[in-house]
């Protein structure tokens, strides 16, 4: 493998029943800007059936190409025609970076396209950038459950591909006059691999989008049941926002896994993030601590929370968030 | 059936704390666990069993101490209990690590591996799925829940961020596989005694079938640059008073940062 012949920064944008998902704009962002440093090009790879007539919006979103794969059994993600695809593609034009979100569909394809084409694959980077003096890219994770930060090269192997968290990379502004180019890529499939049937894709109804809230009243241990969520959901109604959840709360399954904040959940950045009874373990802080205005409600201040917090209040939740809501109740009419 | 779990010795994150003098981590007195995903996963091999008959092996790669997991598996009723451990396998990263498990499942055999969806200490999530390619072998990832026809076709509910998805494969496979649905069996007292009659099979690099070049530091892609504690944000105000003046307090810096 020569290194030389590897360049241009390609970005998987995935789509849901034809539907543009926002990480992919959002690494078309990141992209834009290590492609301006590296002096090189941002290439959309868009797969799905019937999809033609998006392509051009990701260029308005940064990509310079735009390499459209359609075929049917890209309508909806199964692992092998998608790996087949990306492969073919990557082992076609050699780009020196892949970047893929890391979402449930991510991170199945991620690893997969990675072992395919023998490379390096760094999982939910939160910071990517090109290391000044050799132009590789770094990508900085948190590592050890999120206790320790670690910046991973992958010097010797080509692409360096990284997955990144919905959230984490902010998209460009729309810019409708920008210019580029669709390519339509023809994949040679190896049909009689496809082994996975997809039977029905069941979305949940009353689906809430945690990251898109402005006010998150989020609960932990601390709340204990139920009950106690629905003091949490009346002052998360009173603020106009949603209620969110640590993992605890969802392993016991008290909460859906969507409202889940964190690690292995979503990572959000709110104008206000109320952590009631949230001890704060690192996984959980690693999906919220870029919230503007953090306020926590625990009755232990020794708790992790409470060093994070802007404001800690050491008491017991269950007394306080109902007088809140109460109160906040008469400052607002 | 011959069912192999990957397994994995990790350090429980959840009781790793941060100095918060110097910001590095405390790891004495941090507890080594089964990661519980995998756990999930060897639970979901036990009921296969229970139901349909079939031969359970686990395997981790790892140090020497990973027997304390493979003797916890035998004594939840594995059949069988490999540990893969070589110098030669230090530093492996994911892709190394899947290469090397790869090879070890093919001496062993299997119809179904099974492995967590990923490990509370790297997160990665990306051993099951280069493992599957490495085997040639279809994967479904974030199992929640399945059902098998008792021959060769699992019919599969797979999580996904915003519902579900039922998907169906035959035999051989891989399945990654959720904590959260499959609440692990306690171990009995009898497989807690027997279990220590049960050998744990030690096997090296030279068990295996595989390039020695791609194991271990020198077969990994990628590598770890440097490391570092995150910045700790400067702390707020911590306040200890009666709810109803906290209430006073929260509402009062609402009011100021203009959210009410």
């Amino acid at each position: 493998m020569n290194k030389e012949d590897y360049k241009n920064i390609f970005v998987f944008v995935e789509q849901r029943e034809g539907k543009i998902q926002n990480v992919g704009l959002e690494l078309l962002g990141k992209a834009r800007e290590l492609a301006d440093n590296l002096k090189e090009e941002v290439y959309a790879m868009f797969l799905g059936n019937n999809i033609k007539n998006q392509a051009q919006e990701l260029i308005s979103f940064g990509a310079d190409k735009v390499i459209l794969v359609e075929d049917e059994s890209l309508g909806v993600y199964t692992t092998e025609p998608y790996t087949q695809a990306i492969a073919q593609i990557i082992n076609d034009k050699k780009p020196s970076i892949v970047l893929i979100g890391s979402t449930t569909i991510g991170r199945d394809l991620g690893p997969r396209v990675s072992a395919r084409v023998n490379t390096g694959l760094t999982a939910d980077c939160t910071k990517l950038e090109i290391n000044p003096e050799d132009k590789e890219l770094w990508s900085t994770r948190p590592a050890f459950g999120g206790n320790l930060m670690a910046t991973i090269v992958c010097s010797n192997h080509r692409p360096q591909m990284s997955t990144v968290r919905p959230g984490v990379m902010q998209r460009m502004a729309q810019d409708s006059s920008r210019k580029g180019e669709v390519i339509d890529y023809k994949v040679e499939f190896h049909r009689d691999k496809f082994k996975v049937k997809v039977l029905e894709t069941v979305k949940k109804e009353a689906n809430i989008d945690i990251t898109e809230a402005k006010v998150l009243v989020s609960g932990g241990r601390g709340v204990g049941s139920k009950e106690g969520f629905k003091k949490l959901e009346a002052l998360a109604e009173v603020l106009r926002g949603e209620v969110s959840s640590s993992r605890a709360m969802v392993d016991a399954g008290i909460i859906d896994h969507e409202r889940q904040v964190g690690q292995t959940g979503k990572t959000v950045r709110p104008n206000l993030y109320l952590a009631c009874g949230i001890s704060g373990a690192i996984q959980h802080v690693a999906g919220m601590e870029s919230s503007e205005f953090i306020v926590a409600i625990n009755k232990d201040k020794y708790a992790p929370i409470m060093q994070l917090a802007d404001l800690g209040i050491v008491g017991d939740l269950q007394k306080i968030v109902p007088m809140l809501t109460e109160r906040i109740k008469q400052e607002i009419k | 059936m011959n069912i192999v779990v990957c397994i994995k010795q990790v350090p429980d994150t959840t009781e790793v704390k941060i100095d918060p003098k110097t910001g590095t981590l405390i790891r004495e007195g941090v507890p080594s666990i089964m990661n519980p995903d995998d756990k999930g996963g060897l639970e979901l091999a036990l009921r296969l069993k229970d139901e349909f008959g079939a031969k359970v092996t686990v395997i981790t790669m790892g140090l020497p101490q990973a027997e304390a997991i493979l003797r916890e598996s035998l004594a939840m009723g594995a059949d069988r209990a490999i540990l893969l451990t070589d110098r030669k396998l230090g530093g492996a990263d994911t892709l190394a690590t899947s290469y090397a498990l790869s090879g070890a499942l093919r001496e062993l055999g299997y119809d179904l591996v099974i492995t967590g969806r990923q490990a509370i200490d790297g997160d990665t999530a990306q051993v099951g799925p280069e493992l599957a390619e490495h085997l040639d072998i279809p994967q479904v990832t974030y199992l929640e829940d399945c059902k098998f026809d008792g021959k060769k076709t699992f019919t599969i509910k797979k999580q996904l961020e915003d519902g579900y998805q039922m998907v169906q494969v035959d035999m051989p496979c891989l399945v990654s596989v959720l904590a959260s649905s499959y609440k692990p069996r306690y171990m009995s007292v009898s497989g807690i005694v027997e279990c220590f009659d049960k050998e744990i099979e030690t096997w090296t690099v030279d068990n295996i079938k595989v390039e020695e070049e791609k194991l271990g530091k020198k077969g990994s892609p990628t590598n770890v640059k440097k490391s570092f504690a995150k910045a700790v944000k400067g702390q707020g105000e911590v306040i200890e008073v009666e709810p109803e003046e906290a209430v006073n307090i929260i509402v009062n810096k609402l009011k100021e940062k203009h959210i009410i």
